[in-house]
C-alpha cells in the first residue's frame, strides 16, 4: 500500500525533477529532511512531520534565495545536504538514552510504515496531484524555458517554489520506502527510463508512476526472498532496470 | 511620444568589475526593423534582456510603450537563441506554442478555444501547421526557429526580439525567414540581435553596432570606421544588397 501510494508522488513528480533537471536540488531537500527526523525523536513528535518541515523550509530556501544572493545554486545545495544531515544526526544524539533504528530513515523501512504515515502519505499524494494538475502548464512552461514564462509574465519564481514544495513533499513519502539517502533514485530513475520511450510529459509521469510501482512491489518480494534490505533492493532493481531498457534502446 | 516604442536612456550593465553595457542609449520608434549587431560578448543578448525586463540596468532608464519593462509583459513577444533548449523535451510543436498564450490571467484556467485558434494560426504564418503534433526533438534548427518565433507571435505583441535568429540554420531557411519577418513588420516593430552583418542589411531599416557601448545612426548606413569600433578589428565586408563594396583600407594608402 505505501508502495503505491509513493509510487504516485515520486512517477509525478519525478518526471518533472528529471524534465527540469533538478535533481540536485531534491538531493539537498531529501537529506535536509532527515534534520526535521532527528528533531521529532528530539521533541518527541512523528519524525515525519519533522521531515516534512524540514523538506518544506529547505524547498521555499532554495526558491527564494535564487538569484538573489552571490552564492551559486551548487553551493546552496551542498550546504544544505551537510547541514540537514548533521543537524538529524546531533538531535538524535541529544536526545538521552534511547537511540532509535535511523537505520529506518536513512534506507528506508516499508515493512513499519504506521497507519499515520499511511495516512500522511495520501494526503500528500492528493495535494500534488491537485497542484501539479491545476499548474500543469505554467509547470511545462517552467520547465522548457522560464526565461519565456517569466517574459509571459507567468509569477515564475512562485511556481518554481511551488515546483520545490511539491518535491519536498514527495521526499517526506518517499522517506519511509527509500530512506532519505535514496530518494534521489525513485525520483529519477523511473522518469529517466520513461522519458526514454516517450515524448510527451503526461505519458512519462504516468509511465513512471507504473514503473514506480513495479520496482517497489518486486524490489520488496526480492529483499523477502533474499532477506535483505527492502530500500536498497528496490532502488538496485530500478538501476537494473535502467540498465536493460538503455541497452535495448540503444540496440534499435 | 507614443512613436517611441522602446527607450533605454544612460543604461549601463555591470556585474561586479566587468561592464558589459556601458552607457546605452537607444529609441527605436513603432514600425522600425531594427538589427543590431556586434561581436559575440558585446552584450546583445544583455541589452535584449534589459529590454524584457529580465536584466535590470545598474544605472540608467528603460521604457517599453511608455512604462516599465515589467508592465508591458504580454506585449513583447521574445524569441531566444535556439541553442539553450533541450532538444529532447517532451512537448510538441503546440505544447509550445501555446505557451506563448501563458500570462497572469491563464494561470488558474485551461488554454480555451481562443488560444487554440491563435496558436494554430501563427503555426500557418510559421508554415509549421502540419507539425503540430510533432515532438520538438524531430524538428531541424530550422523548424525550431520557426516554432519559436510562432510562440512569440501567439501573444499578438507589438513588439517582437529576436536573438540570433539565423544562428543554426542555412542560407535558403535564412532567407525564408527574413521574408516572413518583412511581412510580420508590416504590424510588428521589430528588433533582431546577430553577429551575421551580410544577410540582414537587406532586410532591416536601420543598424546599430553594439560591443559594450551602441553606436547607432538612427539609420541603415554603417561606416567602415563604425564596424572597426565595434568589432575593434580592421574589417573586410562584403554585403549583398548593400549598395557598395566595403573593404580593408590598403596599407599602401
Amino acid at each position: 500500500m505505501a508502495g503505491l501510494l509513493a509510487s504516485l508522488a515520486c512517477g509525478i513528480i519525478g518526471a518533472l525533477v528529471v524534465v527540469k533537471r533538478i535533481s540536485l536540488v531534491s538531493g539537498g531537500i531529501s537529506h535536509a529532511a532527515f534534520g526535521g527526523v532527528g528533531l521529532g525523536y528530539l521533541l518527541d513528535f512523528d519524525p515525519l512531520l519533522g521531515a516534512l518541515f524540514f523538506a518544506l523550509a529547505s524547498s521555499l530556501g532554495m526558491g527564494l534565495m535564487r538569484g538573489r544572493t552571490k552564492v551559486s545554486e551548487d553551493s546552496a545545495i551542498g550546504i544544505l545536504w551537510v547541514t540537514g544531515m548533521s543537524l538529524g544526526v546531533l538531535f538524535i544524539g541529544l536526545r538521552a538514552g534511547y537511540t532509535p533504528d535511523l537505520f529506518s530513515y536513512l534506507f528506508g523501512s516499508i515493512l513499519t510504515v504506521s497507519r499515520l504515515d499511511l495516512a500522511i502519505m495520501f494526503i500528500l499524494d492528493m495535494v500534488i496531484l491537485l497542484v501539479v494538475f491545476t499548474f500543469y502548464k505554467e509547470l511545462l512552461a517552467l520547465s522548457f524555458d522560464e526565461e519565456f514564462a517569466t517574459v509571459r509574465g507567468v509569477p515564475t519564481r512562485y511556481v518554481y517554489l511551488t515546483l520545490l514544495s511539491m518535491v519536498a513533499l514527495t521526499v517526506v513519502v518517499l522517506i519511509r520506502i527509500v530512506g532519505v539517502v535514496l530518494v534521489i533514485a525513485m525520483l529519477t530513475i523511473p522518469a529517466t527510463i520513461a522519458w526514454q520511450f516517450s515524448h510527451k510529459l503526461l505519458r512519462i509521469m504516468f509511465g513512471s508512476t507504473v514503473l514506480s510501482v513495479v520496482f517497489t512491489t518486486s524490489g520488496l518480494w526480492l529483499s523477502y526472498v533474499f532477506n535483505s534490505a527492502s530500500g536498497a533492493t528496490i532502488v538496485l532493481v530500478s538501476v537494473a532496470a535502467f540498465i536493460l531498457s538503455s541497452t535495448l534502446k540503444s540496440l534499435r | 511620444m507614443s512613436d517611441e516604442v522602446i527607450k533605454l536612456e544612460n543604461v549601463w550593465v555591470r556585474y561586479g568589475n566587468l561592464t558589459v553595457l556601458e552607457d546605452v542609449n537607444l529609441t527605436v520608434f513603432r514600425g522600425d526593423f531594427l538589427g543590431i549587431i556586434g561581436p559575440n560578448g558585446g552584450g546583445k543578448t544583455t541589452l535584449l534582456k534589459v529590454i524584457l525586463g529580465l536584466i535590470k540596468p545598474s544605472r540608467g532608464r528603460v521604457t517599453v510603450l511608455g512604462g516599465s519593462p515589467e508592465s508591458k509583459r504580454g506585449l513583447i513577444g521574445y524569441v531566444p537563441q535556439i541553442t539553450q533548449f533541450d532538444r529532447n523535451f517532451p512537448a510538441s510543436v503546440l505544447d509550445v506554442v501555446l505557451m506563448g498564450r501563458l500570462g497572469r490571467g491563464k494561470l488558474f484556467k485551461r488554454y480555451d478555444e481562443q488560444d487554440k485558434r491563435l496558436a494554430l494560426e501563427m503555426l500557418k504564418a510559421m508554415e509549421m501547421a502540419e507539425f503540430k503534433d510533432k515532438p520538438i526533438g524531430e524538428l531541424s534548427g530550422g523548424q525550431l526557429q520557426r516554432v519559436l518565433v510562432a510562440r512569440a507571435l501567439a501573444s499578438e505583441p507589438e513588439i517582437l526580439l529576436l536573438d540570433e535568429p539565423t544562428a543554426s540554420i542555412d542560407e535558403p531557411t535564412k532567407t525564408e525567414l527574413y521574408e516572413l519577418l518583412k511581412k510580420l513588420n508590416e504590424k510588428v516593430t521589430i528588433v533582431l540581435v546577430s553577429h551575421d552583418i551580410g544577410v540582414i542589411s537587406t532586410y532591416v531599416d536601420k543598424i546599430a553596432c553594439l560591443n559594450k557601448k551602441l553606436f547607432y545612426h538612427g539609420s541603415k548606413e554603417v561606416t567602415t570606421k563604425t564596424l572597426e569600433e565595434t568589432y575593434q578589428c580592421p574589417v573586410e565586408l562584403i554585403a549583398h544588397g548593400v549598395p557598395h563594396r566595403v573593404l580593408r583600407k590598403h596599407e599602401e594608402e
